[in-house]
């Protein structure tokens, strides 16, 4: 009997404690950063773009919703040519961002991704892709990697000494 | 057999081995870079390293390089032991100082070695904090990408290029921590193997750069069991497609056939495929739009076939059963081969030599094994590559037998060997018109016309085994060079002829076998190997048909109206003006190909066939061996194979036989049924309804990406996956995880072995030998024996005034009709040019480069000159199947356009 009464009473005292229901859409939530929330693709400091298309997303996807197809510009950067989520079948899991060695995918706190058409969740890369770093700032795949290109010759990358002088045997 | 124990463990292994091999097969992972099975040891990487104890009471041990100690009785080793295995980690923390932060921009990874084996150590974080090397990259040709900041110094690529292909032009340069691997300048490699280099390098400092175009992880890689369609040999391959177009040709292994390698018109090859200039839509050209579906084409072409008197034109480049469906189709009388007469008559005989002879062809590994050798009338380098590359291999033999056995050194010791054999080569005979790239490795060469090489031929038969024809009005150099020749095969153990069609001489053809049957009558195990022109040129004569001439006969003669064209060019076979007016008589034109052409475009009912990659079938290589090919992925379905074509059209017509086949196995039974020879066909590979624990095989790898998106552009719902009618293979990644039979292996993945070469390891009975459950592939053809000796010696060569004896001259990149379709391969191809033999282009008042006008059958050409030391004089050579010189039937006679005088030569040789 005493325990009846008492819970009446704590769900009594509960209406006069702090809302935690809020009036979406009119309020909007406020959300951690590392909510993993839709994906984007993300440039570097100096606005290129981040993806170098090595297929490590789509490899750790475990529902296989990734697809892209790696291409180079004619100075040898690589990128994807295309780059395809399809949001219908994602489930947020992060792996794609883990998988990442540069930075480039990033699950960001916006879960408003409701459709009618199911069609309208595959999203391209022009869908993707945002002029800005994301949650990392300052990372740049290539000036780390030891790969030449555009604007980034052999032995500029950092922690890098010159190409090696091959004839210094001659006399 | 040996006794060894590792960690404890005993294991009967095979003495004689390295503790890397034996290890490897037995199936333990220890980690290596520099040794190779098909290489052997150099202890350069230091990776290998085990503990290797004295005796039961040795708790010490001592790190030994595994691949340089050789296997012993009572052997005690360690593999798991705590500082053979932290020195194996330190091994590779010091070969990852300078490799740069770039295996999500590099090719190699996910089939990389070096990945792997960091791994497998447990090298996780650089410890290393100071500055990484770098190297400057060069051009090396449309095949291959170099990057040389990955390299980890293991010597395999110089290895592999110039030790075992014979290349000239990779190098290792500089000095300590500046080794640099590649050319001496930018330039493309002149190798014709070069393109194993990608495979051979244990990282991703040599990558393929046709795959870099359309680039794809292994991983993501839709791949099946396929056999290379570009020459006679039927080297295995794997091939891979993404998307819907096919990426790139990987090597698969088998132990009889193309071992570890393949060269380069196999490997690059495969672009045709994606090219635009393929026929995706059937046409019927008498209505508009001539582009229509499956249904309304196979009406037309049913109506078309039962309106006229058909006959069928077969292909040496088409599978055995679209050939045999046609021949079915058709009928037995009405089957033409799709081949010049020339190649038809040489071809037939290669197959009489085989099947009467007396001696066994050998398999590509055997070839490797010959130690005396003996090449009549054939550029291998040009015609079949590999078998160039296994002659290469050959000429080690007799010093290896000899010598280094005598000096007690394992075989597989490669340095030790080396110093060892130094220059020294067993022998190698090449007569021949043109210098070849073999030459550089022969005991003596022998240039001259090609009746000339078959008189030589049948002197040394002659020499051999009196019973044999003799050879009259010999010279004496000549008698002397044919008894260095057969005291030489005689002295050997395993002497091999070698010749082949593409000299197109019969008489060379005889003159080979008279010697092999000489040496079989002198108790020789002796083998021949006969180089033909295409990849299913072997299983179209095994079939049988009526040659291309009588084809032509019958439609001029109004014996039939209306002709089936199989895969086939036939503007590639015979004149221009000949095909025009066959086509022109022929009141309906199918054909079946793959890419347009100057036939199919005369065509008034063109049917898509399914090139390799999107096809079943079997075809037949040059030693008589039947090998299965399987479809990559699933295609529309209006292209389809060239016997499904044909069987579905048989279906329509109701032909009774052809109705009552529900698919490709079937259609291999008929086969089998009906040619007693080719019963093996139908062993060639598992059936379809082959199941290992109640699943197919799949064709892509457990970690295969991006499966519900890759299409999610045209619709979110992803259709159901294509299900295979004609193989137990699934498209999917759905399967039996474990190895398939060998025949239809799709990949080679194992267990933290991702990278092609050495995952092949596990797929192997011992490491570098058969594959588990037996290489893929079944032997057609027994000798019998039953052949007499060719009495048909040939009279010496005579000039004739005004004209020049043409001869074919072929080329790795040019002469094959679908490799030229391929981009890469095209930048390689030369420029038509006319070989004319130096003093006759004095006489003639010819200079190199000036252009030659002379005429062929009413053809005429117009080609420049270029000077050759070695076609004899009074013939010529012309490049075979170059794109933009039309069809000649060579050897044949030119008539010069200009008049000159020949002086009679002094005869000195025959």
């Amino acid at each position: 009997m005493f325990s009846l009464l008492r819970s009446m009473w704590l769900t009594f005292l509960h209406a006069f404690h702090k809302r935690e229901t809020i009036l979406y859409p009119e309020e909007k939530p406020i959300l951690p950063t590392r909510w993993r929330g839709r994906i984007v693709l993300t440039r570097d400091p100096d606005g290129g773009e981040r993806c170098v298309a090595c297929n490590l997303c789509a490899a750790a996807c475990p529902v296989d919703c990734i697809a892209l197809q790696p291409t180079e510009d004619e100075t040898g950067r690589r990128y994807p040519d295309f780059f395809r989520i399809n949001f219908s079948r994602c489930i947020f899991c992060g792996y794609c961002e883990e998988a990442c060695p540069t930075y480039a995918i990033q699950l960001i706190p916006d879960f408003e991704m409701g459709e009618y058409n199911r069609q309208n969740l595959v999203y391209e890369k022009k869908d993707l892709l945002i002029n800005g770093q994301g949650k990392y700032h300052g990372y740049n795949y290539y000036k780390v990697a030891g790969m030449a290109i555009g604007g980034k010759d052999k032995g500029e990358a950092e922690n890098e000494l010159p190409p090696v002088d091959i004839k210094s045997l001659l006399p | 057999m040996a006794t060894i124990y590792i960690d404890n463990h005993p294991y009967q292994v095979q003495a004689g081995k390295n503790l890397l091999e034996t290890c490897l097969t037995l199936g333990k992972d220890l980690p290596y870079f520099c040794w190779h099975p098909a290489m052997g040891s150099i202890g350069a990487c230091r990776q290998c390293a085990v503990k290797v104890y004295k005796d039961e009471n040795d708790t010490k041990g001592k790190l030994f390089m595994s691949c340089m100690e050789q296997v012993r009785d009572g052997m005690r080793i360690s593999i798991a032991d705590l500082e053979a295995k932290e020195f194996r980690a330190h091994i590779i923390g010091w070969l990852m100082t300078n490799h740069p932060h770039d295996c999500a921009v590099c090719d190699e990874g996910g089939a990389c070695h070096l990945q792997d084996m960091t791994v497998m150590t447990g090298h996780n974080y650089r410890a290393y904090t100071f500055q990484k090397r770098t190297y400057r990259n060069q051009y090396l040709g449309p095949f291959l990408n170099h990057e040389m900041n990955r390299c980890i110094q293991c010597y395999r690529c110089v290895r592999y290029y110039k030790d075992y292909a014979g290349g000239k032009d990779l190098d290792v340069f500089a000095a300590h921590n500046h080794l640099y691997f590649g050319r001496a300048e930018d330039g493309v490699l002149e190798s014709e193997f070069s393109g194993n280099l990608a495979e051979v390098c244990p990282t991703g400092v040599f990558t393929d750069k046709t795959l870099k175009q359309h680039y794809t992880r292994k991983w993501d890689l839709t791949s099946a069991a396929s056999v290379c369609h570009h020459c006679s040999l039927g080297c295995n391959t794997i091939a891979g497609e993404r998307y819907g177009t096919l990426r790139n040709i990987t090597n698969r292994y088998n132990g009889e056939v193309n071992g570890y390698f393949l060269c380069d018109r196999g490997r690059f090859g495969y672009e045709f495929v994606n090219s635009p200039g393929r026929i995706r839509k059937p046409l019927v050209r008498s209505r508009l739009p001539e582009a229509t579906e499956k249904y309304p084409a196979l009406k037309a072409a049913t109506s078309a076939i039962r309106a006229g008197r058909v006959i069928g034109i077969g292909s040496p480049r088409a599978s055995l059963e679209s050939n045999y469906v046609l021949k079915k189709l058709v009928g037995e009388d009405n089957f033409h081969h799709g081949v010049s007469d020339v190649d038809h008559d040489l071809v037939d005989l290669s197959l009489s030599i085989l099947r009467n002879g007396p001696a066994r062809t050998p398999s590509l590994r055997e070839v490797e094994k010959a130690d005396a050798v003996f090449i009549l009338g054939e550029d291998l380098t040009n015609t079949a590559p590999m078998l160039a590359l296994a002659v290469r291999q050959s000429v080690r033999q007799k010093p290896i037998l000899e010598e280094v056995s005598q000096a007690k050194i394992p075989v597989w010791q490669d340095a030790a060997v080396r110093e060892l054999v130094q220059s020294e080569k067993g022998p190698l005979f090449i007569a021949h018109y043109t210098h070849t790239k073999l030459d550089e490795l022969a005991t003596q060469t022998f240039f001259d016309s090609t009746d000339t090489i078959a008189r030589l031929g049948f002197a040394v038969a002659n020499i051999i085994d009196p019973d044999s024809p003799e050879v009259r009005k010999i010279s004496e150099e000549g008698q002397e060079l044919a008894q260095q020749i057969a005291d030489a095969l005689m002295a050997a153990k395993n002497p091999l002829i070698i010749s082949g069609t593409s000299s197109g001489s019969e008489r060379v053809l005889k003159a080979a076998a008279n010697i092999a049957q000489a040496l079989v009558a002198r108790e020789k195990a002796a083998g021949i190997s006969l180089v033909v022109p295409e990849c299913n040129s072997m299983g179209l004569a095994l079939l049988g048909g009526h040659k291309l001439e009588s084809a032509f006969e019958a439609v001029m003669n109004g014996y039939a109206d209306t002709v089936i064209i199989l895969e086939n060019d036939l503007y590639r076979r015979a004149g221009s003006a000949t095909i025009d007016q066959f086509l022109k008589n022929c009141k309906q034109v199918i054909a079946l190909d793959h890419l347009h052409n100057a036939t199919t475009e005369k065509a008034d009912i063109l049917l898509p066939a399914a090139p390799f990659s999107e096809a079943d079938g079997t075809l037949v290589n040059n030693e008589g061996r039947a090998q299965r090919f399987f479809q990559v992925h699933p295609v529309p379905e209006e292209i389809q194979e060239s016997w499904h074509w044909l069987a579905e059209i048989g279906t329509i017509m109701a032909i009774e036989e052809i109705s009552n086949w529900h698919g490709y196995d079937d259609i291999v039974k008929a086969i089998a049924k009906e040619y007693p020879e080719l019963e093996g066909v139908s062993k060639t590979a598992p059936p379809t309804d082959f199941r290992i624990a109640g699943q197919r095989i799949p064709r892509e790898p457990h970690r295969f990406s991006g499966r519900t998106a890759m299409l999610a552009n045209i619709n979110v719902s992803e259709p159901k996956p294509a299900e295979d009618p004609d193989s137990p293979l699934s498209y999917t990644m759905e399967g039996y995880r474990g190895q398939p039979p060998s025949s239809m292996i799709p990949f080679f993945w194992t267990p933290g072995w991702n990278s092609n070469q050495q995952a092949t390891n596990k797929y192997q009975e011992e490491v570098g030998g058969h594959l588990k459950g037996g290489d893929p592939g079944v032997r057609l053809i027994t000798p019998s024996g039953t052949a007499s000796y060719s009495t048909a010696v040939p009279q010496r060569f005579v000039p004739l005034e005004g004209h020049l004896y043409m001869l074919p001259l072929h080329h790795t990149y040019g002469s094959e009709e679908l490799s030229n379709q391929s981009p890469s391969i095209r930048e390689r191809i030369p420029e038509p040019y006319v070989a004319i033999n130096a003093a006759d282009a004095i006489r003639m008042k010819v200079d190199e480069g000036q252009l030659l006008s002379f005429s062929i059958e009413g053809q005429i050409y117009q080609l420049p000159v270029k000077l050759s030391q070695t076609i004899p004089s009074g013939s010529a050579g012309m490049p075979n199947g170059l794109p933009g010189v039309p069809f000649a039937e060579l050897p044949a006679w030119a008539i010069l356009n200009r008049d000159i005088k020949w002086k009679q030569q002094p005869q000195t040789t025959f």
